[in-house]
């Protein structure tokens, strides 16, 4: 097989291509101010060409899901989790991976001597080869990025929905930031199962920290509303501010039947009138 | 056959949905309920749905249709008891159910239905 050429090479001049590709990676990550240290740049790129040598002995070039090419495969994840970490960007996490191509192919060079079909050959296979781990370790690398913000997603879920006992049956929950689908959806569960716990009669939505309302949200507010209604409990929505009333008004959001305050304390105030509570003031 | 009982209390009916009804059974209990509001000169209808866990689209009209027919039969109909899921569910089809008066659970229910109708007697007295 033609792959024996390139395993051949990698094994003869590892140790130059990796010096080469050493110095080069130091030069163009120079650039990255301090994130990661030459030494660690030099233990990886020996590490990359040692689990090379080894998976392109036994491997097919260029179907890099081969199990020879695990090792190797599980190398760049935690190389490009480790950029992740590190706070690189993704074209110089997959830079690691093609400023090989430089060193290597003038390894390849050598070898083949004056024979030029056999090094367009080569060379060919070494790219693809190259290319298929590089766009791995990107799509690590991507993957690593898209965890970081779904548990962060998740995270902010979590800490933005509770739902607070005012009074003897009357809840509230204020609500802060951005209104989507996916969050009105537990804001909404949340509230529905603490009225069925309580048995409270009144449930405030207080929007004060939601910094903007467009048709999607007016919508949502309705359907946690209408939803509060077929349960049997009232709801006010308080907070609403100037600007947000003006955008209601202006989108032709229909908020009839809908029972809205300014502010917390008239929702209150309201809401115990409507339970028959008396305040301590009264 | 399987049938919803429907239980005279005074002046009042309650219905309790204790199965996830099917569409035979919903237009069965329209049937009958009327029937009974008819019959016993009813002025109040509780149905409990407070079992019912699942409802489509044809349940949720059902519902909203059975407390129409009371309310034209004279009776005060109050649905009580709906679960967070069925609630989330029925605005989902977007039924909203617009007129049917809704309490958390049959002692509200109750407490709410003698309101209303001591609120329609002290018309009938002042008038």
């Amino acid at each position: 097989m033609a792959d024996a050429t390139m395993s051949n090479v990698l094994k003869k001049s590892g140790k130059e291509i990796q010096a080469n590709w050493a110095r080069d990676l130091a030069a163009t990550q120079a650039g990255s101010k301090g994130r990661i240290s030459a030494a660690e740049l030099e233990q990886q790129s020996a590490e990359f060409i040692k689990l090379l040598t080894a998976a392109s002995e036994h491997a097919r070039a260029s179907d890099i899901s081969a199990p020879e090419f695990k090792h190797l495969r599980e190398f760049l994840e935690g190389v490009s989790r480790s950029r992740v970490a590190q706070g690189f960007s993704s074209d110089e996490t997959a830079s690691f991976i093609f400023s090989l191509k430089k060193p290597f192919f003038a390894a390849l060079r050598v070898d083949a001597g004056k024979d030029a079909d056999a090094l367009a050959d080569q060379v060919w296979r070494a790219t693809e080869l190259l290319d298929a781990l590089g766009l791995h370790t990107i799509k690590t690398y991507q993957k690593s990025r898209e965890d970081v913000i779904n548990r962060q997603q998740r995270e902010m879920l979590e800490l933005s929905t509770p739902v607070v006992k005012l009074w003897e049956g009357i809840l509230a929950l204020p609500m802060i930031g951005t209104l989507d689908s996916a969050r009105t959806q537990v804001v909404m569960e949340n509230l529905l199962q603490k009225v069925v716990e309580t048995g409270a009669q009144i449930a405030i939505l207080d929007i004060t920290g939601v910094p903007t309302v467009d048709t999607l949200v007016a919508q949502h507010l309705l359907k946690t509303v209408t939803a509060l209604r077929l349960m049997g409990a009232e709801c006010i929505i308080s907070g609403v501010r100037p600007q947000i009333a003006q955008t209601i008004v202006h989108l032709g959001v229909d908020l009839q039947g809908v029972t809205t305050k300014a502010n917390l304390a008239d929702a209150l105030a309201l809401a115990l009138k409507r339970t028959g509570s008396t305040s301590l003031k009264a | 056959m399987e049938k919803i009982p429907i239980l005279r209390m005074g002046e009042f009916l309650l219905v309790t949905i204790q199965i996830d009804m099917h569409d035979q059974l919903a237009l069965k209990l329209q049937d009958d309920l009327s029937n009974a509001i008819q019959k016993n000169a009813t002025k109040g209808v509780l149905i409990d749905i407070s079992s019912l866990e699942m409802v489509d689209s044809f349940i949720g009209r059902m519902v909203a249709d059975i407390s129409g027919m009371g309310k034209i039969l004279g009776a005060e109909t109050i649905l009580v008891g709906m679960q967070p899921a069925v609630a989330i569910t029925l605005v989902e089809l977007g039924l909203s159910l617009p007129g049917v008066a809704t309490a958390l659970n049959v002692e509200r229910g109750m407490a709410l239905l003698r309101r209303k109708i001591d609120a329609d007697g002290a018309d009938v007295v002042t008038h």
